[in-house]
């Protein structure tokens, strides 16, 4: 008699052990491809920023070189204006 | 007489350039989506030109260094330096576009695959070129020459190196391939991308013929 409890809640150890076990197993992911649909929001990246960004970036490096090669032109004319006023007043003298 | 024909040739090319800049985006906006990326693929109308303008500027900076070296020709040397700047400009375009797209594409922004690193490598060499320009003082052009011609020499092996390894990146078959509803947005945006290099290049250059002179005549004042 005492030996069939001790059986009882051993097995009752073992099915408690087991019933926790399978409660901490995280959920298996289903076999196959899925659907985009069932696929969470969140996952999703938009394209249109990175397309947006992408054009931006081009156009401010464009638009910004194009303005840095104008200033320094603008600088290489001054001095050329100005080392040429100081030659022709070299050559007076 | 030749700076006269550039001059009679830039503002046609520039009309042309910013017609074809302006015709760009609608061009964009009614080729189809591609199938699996879908929007973020619209991104190859600038990006590819841009490296198409790179190494076309690597090309010139790579034979401007070459003549400079062997002939000692001043003017070589100018365009060497002109088109090294547009390398890292148009090089910096396409290393920033790419990483957008392969976000969304790849799911990463970056990957040190052959193509990726190899491009990177590539666009360093020019950036190491300015920066030998800047800093490297008097003499500094014999070694920056044979820098450009190490970085022209990279143009190829980055060209192939997505047929040659296992990359994430697109094969180069793709743009021979396109369909045509594709194919005409892209050859417009080549052309543009090409054409603003050619009148960039004739600015920079230009810049470059002033400073030389400007240097000449201070020497002149000073003797």
């Amino acid at each position: 008699m005492r030996k069939g409890i001790r059986f009882a809640v051993l097995l009752a150890c073992l099915g408690i052990l087991a019933v926790t076990a399978l409660a901490q197993q995280p959920p298996q992911p289903p076999e196959g491809f899925v659907p985009a649909a069932s696929v969470q929001g969140q996952e999703k990246l938009p394209a249109a920023p990175l397309v947006i960004t992408a054009y931006s970036v081009v156009w401010l490096l464009v638009f910004g070189y194009l303005w840095s090669i104008w200033r320094r032109i603008a600088r290489a004319e001054r001095d050329l204006s100005e080392v040429s006023r100081r030659l022709a007043g070299a050559q007076r003298r | 007489m030749r700076t006269q024909s550039v001059k009679k040739l830039f503002v046609p090319l520039l009309i042309l350039t910013a017609a074809m800049f302006a015709y760009a985006p609608v061009a964009i906006q009614n080729a189809p989506y591609e199938s699996t990326m879908g929007l973020v693929q619209k991104i190859f109308y600038f990006h590819v030109p841009s490296w198409f303008v790179m190494f076309s500027a690597a090309g010139v900076c790579g034979i401007g260094g070459a003549v400079y070296l062997f002939t000692g020709r001043k003017e070589a040397d100018r365009f060497a330096l002109a088109a090294a700047e547009l390398a890292v400009v148009f090089g910096l375009m396409g290393l920033i576009t790419g990483p957008l797209w392969g976000r969304k594409a790849w799911g990463v922004w970056w990957q040190w695959d052959a193509r990726l690193t190899s491009a990177l490598v590539m666009w360093l060499v020019f950036v190491a070129y300015l920066l030998l320009r800047k800093y490297g003082g008097v003499g500094s052009e014999k070694l920056s020459a044979v820098l450009a011609l190490f970085g022209m020499a990279n143009v190829p092996f980055v060209y192939l190196s997505v047929n040659l390894w296992r990359t994430v990146h697109p094969k180069t078959s793709v743009v021979m391939t396109l369909q045509p509803d594709m194919g005409r947005p892209f050859l417009l945006c080549s052309l543009a991308f090409m054409a603003l290099f050619v009148l960039v290049l004739a600015a920079r250059v230009r810049l470059e013929n002033m400073r030389a002179k400007v240097d000449e005549l201070y020497l002149s004042l000073e003797d």
